[in-house]
């Protein structure tokens, strides 16, 4: 009988997740872990492939790990997130208009309309719109929503819609934007949004991004040395600094589940997974 | 420890965005790591900013409250360094105490500059070309100096409108000839441009200076060709013996037998020539030409020798694989018809510079001395890279009857 092999799903939301994973599997295997991966084209039919025997695990966006949450829940059934990168922590979204806007609050937004990413982008529409409604703006009754609905099914991980929304601000196209904190840093070093053009009027709260969700009944002995692994990844370590690089960390930490209460709020409040993991917004395309 | 420990520094109004993070930067890397650095700041959005840049660098952050204005605290995390660990050294820029370069460039230190400090984990580069003792030359550095000073301008180095009329006869010689020169240039361009593709660039003098020896054929080519056409001529005929000859040229696989054969002897025979030109030539474009031309070319011989000369002093046997190309070259062509005879004609009249039976013989002989003159080059230049006198006669005997 051959020795059992790791499979774990990655979505495909540039042509450098291939030289990631590429990379990657080489280490594993390498260092005794028997590893595959499977590319998706969105994180959808990823996370249903978790559940119909196809992944043992998945590197998910955090949306992708609402619902893998939640279709696992509904079912009796566990996933965990077991590792993530340290830029994946404590990551906060902006609002941003342009330096001479007359908007100075939240509140001088009613009437406006503001550029969010795409549909399903955590960090630059859902939890965006999850801030605003918490400062009693909701979308479509207080504002317009004009989504940047760019390579739907990656969960905004593509960084073209966070960009549009940047350009049409500029263009004046929009009132507002929502970016991550650190794109709003990158387009004012690129000159995307050069330096003073803009102004921030909101931060949103603290919330993390992806991390590996394992899909249930998967081989804890497996998945347990793929963790052990992933930790001893080192930064000093030319064969493995390329590729973390690439995928933008500098450590792998620990899972933990503590920073995705603000995204499920949102994706309750904004109706775009059920209790049950269901997809319920009718414009979503992936 | 009390606060005031703590370096501070104040980017004032500099945004991260607008160059706040050198000097962010510059501050930390003093701090070792675990150390903590202040930072305070007052751009808008700074704070953010600097959030965003810490947590992507791997440095924890926190903000405290100074005077009523917040003050953030980097601790330096582990990482920064990392990149730099077992870092390889490329030796030094001017080489060793006789600057000479390492004796063995690695692949991985790749396109660096010699003596830069490389990240571990950079890609390697195939290069051929990467023993010292296959390529370098002691006066490498020295003779690309010279080549760089004595670059000329085709345009302008040449009288290109100057007065002359020649008979048709002589104007058609020194089409043949300039027709031969342009082939064997060609030939002088692409060996060593084959060759200086394949040599790590840690031995940068020799890189240097075979680009403008490639640099000096590409302008032979040129001026050969506006004389050849000068009077709205094509050029004339090339035999399949001349291209035979630097066949065998193009094909040596090995960069010092290619510059043994290219440069000691057929270049070398070349610079009796175009001094042979530049005396006998009929015209004064054709006679500033080859001027020109041959001291260029004397410097590729320089370097052919001077190579050897390196290389047989840190590999003496290697003697035994020169003579060897002499004599594996010599069989091959043994079958081909050697210098074309209407070359040979064309230099007999350019000499005789007319076609009575007098001027001929004298064209002719003139032509033979220049034949010896070649050989007794060869002889001279075999015997400095220590060939006995009997065997350079022998190996000089053997070179090319197509003078390259």
């Amino acid at each position: 009988m051959s020795e059992p092999v790791l499979i774990m799903g990655a979505v495909a939301y540039a042509p450098k997740v291939v030289t990631i994973w590429e990379g990657f599997k080489a280490f594993f295997m390498k260092n005794g872990l028997p590893f595959d991966y499977v590319l998706y084209s969105n994180y959808e039919s990823q996370v249903e492939a978790q559940f119909d025997g196809t992944l043992h695990l998945a590197w998910n966006s955090p949306l992708a790990w609402v619902r893998a949450d939640r279709i696992a829940r509904s079912r009796g059934q566990q996933v965990q997130a077991v590792a993530m990168r340290d830029t994946d922590c404590d990551l906060r979204s902006a609002i941003v208009v342009r330096a001479d806007s007359p908007v100075q609050t939240l509140a001088d937004l009613r009437g406006k309309t503001v550029g969010m990413g795409a549909l399903d982008s955590p960090q630059a529409t859902l939890i965006p719109l999850d801030h605003l409604r918490s400062e009693g703006l909701v979308t479509a009754r207080d504002f317009q929503a004009r989504y940047f609905d760019v390579l739907g099914g990656k969960h905004g991980d593509h960084i073209g819609g966070e960009r549009d929304a940047a350009v049409a601000l500029r263009a004046g196209e929009v009132d507002a934007c929502c970016l991550i904190d650190g794109n709003h840093l990158a387009f004012g070093l690129d000159g995307t949004l050069p330096s003073g053009s803009t102004r921030v009027i909101a931060r949103t709260g603290a919330y993390d991004h992806c991390n590996f969700t394992t899909s249930p009944d998967a081989p804890a002995e497996l998945i347990e040395r793929f963790v052990a692994l992933l930790m001893a990844m080192r930064w000093d370590d030319p064969q493995v600094r390329p590729l973390l690089e690439l995928e933008g960390l500098r450590e792998w930490r620990a899972g933990r589940t503590s920073g995705y209460a603000l995204l499920e709020r949102a994706v309750d409040d904004e109706n775009f997974y059920s209790r049950d993991g269901a997809i319920l917004n009718p414009d979503y395309r992936y | 420890m009390a606060p005031s420990s703590t370096p501070t520094i104040d980017i004032e109004s500099l945004g991260l965005d607008q160059g706040a993070l050198l000097l962010i930067r510059r501050a930390l890397a003093e701090r070792p790591v675990g150390g903590e650095l202040q930072v305070r700041g007052c751009s808008p959005d700074w704070e953010m900013h600097l959030e965003a840049w810490c947590r992507s660098q791997g440095h924890p952050l926190r903000f405290d409250t100074v005077e009523g204005r917040p003050q953030a605290r980097i601790t330096r995390g582990p990482h920064a360094e990392g990149r730099w660990r077992d870092a390889q050294a490329t030796g030094t820029a001017l080489g060793d105490i006789n600057g000479a370069p390492a004796d063995d460039a690695e692949a991985g230190w790749g396109l660096a500059a010699r003596g830069a400090t490389v990240e571990a984990g950079s890609p390697n580069f195939f290069f051929a070309l990467h023993r010292r003792h296959e390529l370098w030359a002691a006066t490498a550095g020295e003779l690309y100096r010279q080549a760089a000073a004595a670059q000329w301008d085709p345009a302008t180095a040449i009288e290109w409108d100057a007065e002359f009329d020649l008979p048709p006869a002589i104007e058609a010689a020194v089409i043949q000839v300039m027709t031969y020169l342009i082939e064997n240039e060609n030939a002088a361009l692409l060996v060593p441009a084959r060759h200086l593709g394949q040599i790590h660039p840690h031995f940068r003098e020799v890189l240097q200076l075979l680009a403008l020896q490639c640099a000096d054929e590409a302008r032979h080519v040129e001026v050969f060709t506006r004389r050849a056409t000068l009077r709205g001529h094509e050029p004339a005929l090339s035999t399949a013996g001349g291209q035979a000859s630097l066949r065998t040229l193009f094909d040596a696989p090995d960069f010092s037998v290619a510059t043994f054969l290219l440069a000691v002897l057929g270049e070398g025979s070349f610079v009796n020539l175009l001094n042979f030109l530049q005396a006998n030539a009929p015209d004064p474009v054709t006679r500033q030409i080859a001027r020109l031309t041959a001291r260029d070319e004397a410097r590729h011989v320089a370097f052919g020798m001077a190579h050897l000369e390196y290389r047989l002093s840190v590999q003496p046997d290697y003697q035994a694989t020169l003579r060897n190309a002499i004599e594996v070259r010599y069989d091959a062509l043994a079958s081909t018809a050697g210098l074309n005879e209407e070359v040979f004609d064309a230099l007999v009249l350019l000499a005789a510079g007319e076609l009575s039976p007098g001027a001929v013989a004298r064209g002719h002989a003139a032509v033979q001395q220049l034949q010896r003159d070649m050989a007794a080059g060869r002889r001279a230049r075999l015997a400095r890279l220590g060939f006995g006198r009997d065997e350079a006669e022998r190996l000089s005997a053997l070179h090319t009857r197509n003078f390259m």
